[in-house]
């Protein structure tokens, strides 16, 4: 047992941490655009596709700094010359955007790269047991994982809050009008802000594809659950973000680690075991096999308990 | 220095400038005076190019209608919001920071120059701008426009609500900064500051410019006051 909680917890430090790196650039977007993008996690699938191209080239290394910049650029790309026209015709027609872009990006991955996932690996300097405990192995490439996005957040952190652009950054998020007449280029600082939460996105893919496998749908994988994430923890908020980011990362590993069925859950809480027939199919089920589901049941109960989400202040 | 003319702006479909005219010179400290709702916002926020306007808007030789807010703030135009809008979350010398255009050349105003003008926001430079009271973030909206180094500074409504002390404060600190060679076009309402600190003055009513000339004149011209101005 002692050793499924430590590595669950681990685990879902990597995971959680992998969410933040989407959800943090998700909820920023959000915060100055007001509207979700949902080609956000296609830009972490570009980011492991470009990895394992470049990788193959000029090695790993290299390639985890050029993919998120190359993708970077990308995003800045795409915010300059798309989102930032259709942005006067309204919410509606930048949310349609951000899903013609995300389609745009699947198709031209599978017309690239093919429909089979790649064998993107985990590169061989990383690639041998951290430490055992318990019996079990950790491997050493998940606290690389860790440390690399701990690392980057620490890094955009401190420009956030320490640098003059970060501070531009912050008030163009609430005030863009007045950062801009006090001269400040704030379309400019939206797509700078677009881009980097790109790269962002593109580091998680980078460092993710070897884990997670690198193929067509795993956009759409971690895309679903990254904007659960972002609603849990209120739109437009990046500590909400960051808390359901780890909640959700945990939630999900703990429960695939837990190889108990839903009916011994309910009996431990105290529920009677089922005596009809119907009922008893439910109680064999795994909670493993739920855990797909965990963060959508989490979804539905905070919008229920608190529609603005966790730390949000606005209605979702 | 500024010269407006036949300035029409529209929020959507609705027409609020009919067509206003007015001009600004160099040291000058000119008023905007009017009613609620008649669009003495809507004429700043229009030169500084935040809402849409047609007409011409020449600013040192240089046409500004149409371009966009940050080019006109770079050309030497600054704002003052009427709504004191800080940065609420960043501390009063970030807030500060923020209305630096350019971290290279120093302008005519320092960091320095702001806090010996308001001591009282030393005191509070590290503290979130949101926690200041109502006359120290009108203080801090001014400094933070200032320190952008303007060559003329609009601003609206800096003594609404705040205490007759206060109002003094503002007008004696207005006069200071045009001292230094900064000409100022102030948005008001009420006639008290206005008529002692302006050189000249502009009435307006229903979206365009229904009086113009010195303070004397202003205090001469009953009707104008009757009609466009008492309540
Ligand atoms: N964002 C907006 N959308 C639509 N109409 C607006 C908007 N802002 C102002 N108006 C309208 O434009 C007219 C002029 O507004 P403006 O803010 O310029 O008035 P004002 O002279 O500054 O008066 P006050 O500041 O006392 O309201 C008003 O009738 C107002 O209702
Ligand atoms: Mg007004």
């Amino acid at each position: 047992m002692e050793q499924i909680v430590l590595f669950s917890i681990l685990n879902g430090l990597v995971f959680g941490m992998l969410l933040f790196m989407l959800s943090s650039g998700l909820t920023l977007i959000f915060g100055m655009m007001g509207v979700l993008n949902f080609a956000h996690a296609s830009f972490y699938m570009l980011g492991a596709y470009f990895a394992y191209t470049l990788a193959s080239r000029v090695g790993f290394w290299p390639a985890l700094v050029l993919a998120p910049v190359l993708v970077g650029l990308l995003g800045a790309l795409v915010e300059r010359h798309g989102l930032r026209r259709v942005h006067r015709f309204g919410h509606v027609a930048e949310l349609i955007f951000t899903f013609g872009v995300a389609i745009v990006i699947e198709e031209l991955v599978q017309l690239v790269w093919g429909r089979p996932a790649k064998s993107y690996q985990v590169p061989a300097a990383l690639d041998f047991p951290l430490f055992h405990l318990f019996g079990s192995a950790f491997p050493a490439y998940k606290a690389f994982m860790l440390l690399v996005s701990v690392a980057i957040f620490v890094f955009i952190f401190a420009i956030l809050t320490r640098t003059r652009a970060g501070l531009i950054i912050q008030a163009s998020l609430t005030h863009p009008g007045m950062v801009a007449m006090l001269g400040h280029n704030v379309p400019r600082v939206f797509m700078i802000v677009f881009g980097i939460g790109c790269a962002l996105a593109a580091v998680a893919g980078v460092i993710a594809g070897p884990v997670l496998g690198t193929f067509p749908g795993m956009a759409q994988v971690l895309g679903s659950v990254v904007f659960v994430v972002v609603v849990v923890g209120g739109l437009g908020s990046l500590s909400g973000a960051f808390v359901a980011s780890l909640l959700i990362g945990t939630l999900q590993t703990f429960a695939v680690a837990l190889n108990v069925s839903v009916g011994n859950v309910l009996m431990a809480v105290g529920v009677p075991a089922a005596a009809s027939a119907a009922l008893h199919d439910v109680w064999k089920v795994t909670v493993a096999q739920v855990a797909p589901i965990l963060p959508y049941l989490l979804l539905v109960l905070v919008l229920m308990i608190r529609p603005t989400g966790l730390f949000g202040t606005r209605e979702t | 220095m500024l010269a407006v003319s036949d300035l029409h702006a529209y929020y959507g479909k609705s027409h609020i400038l009919h067509g206003v005219t007015l001009r600004v010179n160099e040291g000058e400290i000119v008023s905007l005076l009017g009613r609620n709702g008649v669009g003495r916002s809507t004429t700043i926020k229009a030169i500084m190019g935040d809402v849409h306007a047609e007409g011409s808007i020449r600013f040192r030789d240089e046409e500004l209608c149409g371009l966009p807010p940050y080019v006109i703030a770079h050309k030497g135009l600054g704002y003052v919001p009427e709504n004191r809008d800080i940065f609420p979350t960043l501390t009063v010398r970030q807030n500060l920071l923020l209305g630096v255009k350019n971290t290279r050349h120093a302008g005519r105003w320092s960091m320095d120059d702001m806090f010996r003008l308001f001591p009282s926001l030393r005191e509070r430079a590290d503290t979130p701008g949101g926690v200041l009271s109502g006359g120290e973030q009108q203080m801090l909206t001014i400094c933070r426009t200032l320190i952008g180094d303007p060559h003329l500074i609009m601003i609206d409504e800096p003594t609404e609500g705040l205490a007759p002390m206060l109002v003094k404060q503002v007008a004696e600190m207005l006069v200071r900064i045009a001292e230094r060679g900064v000409s100022i076009l102030l948005v008001e309402q009420k006639l008290t500051i206005a008529l002692t600190i302006s050189r000249r003055v502009y009435v307006m009513g229903h979206g365009r410019v229904v009086f113009e000339g010195a303070p004397d004149d202003l205090r001469r011209a009953e009707n104008v006051r009757k009609e466009w101005l008492e309540v």
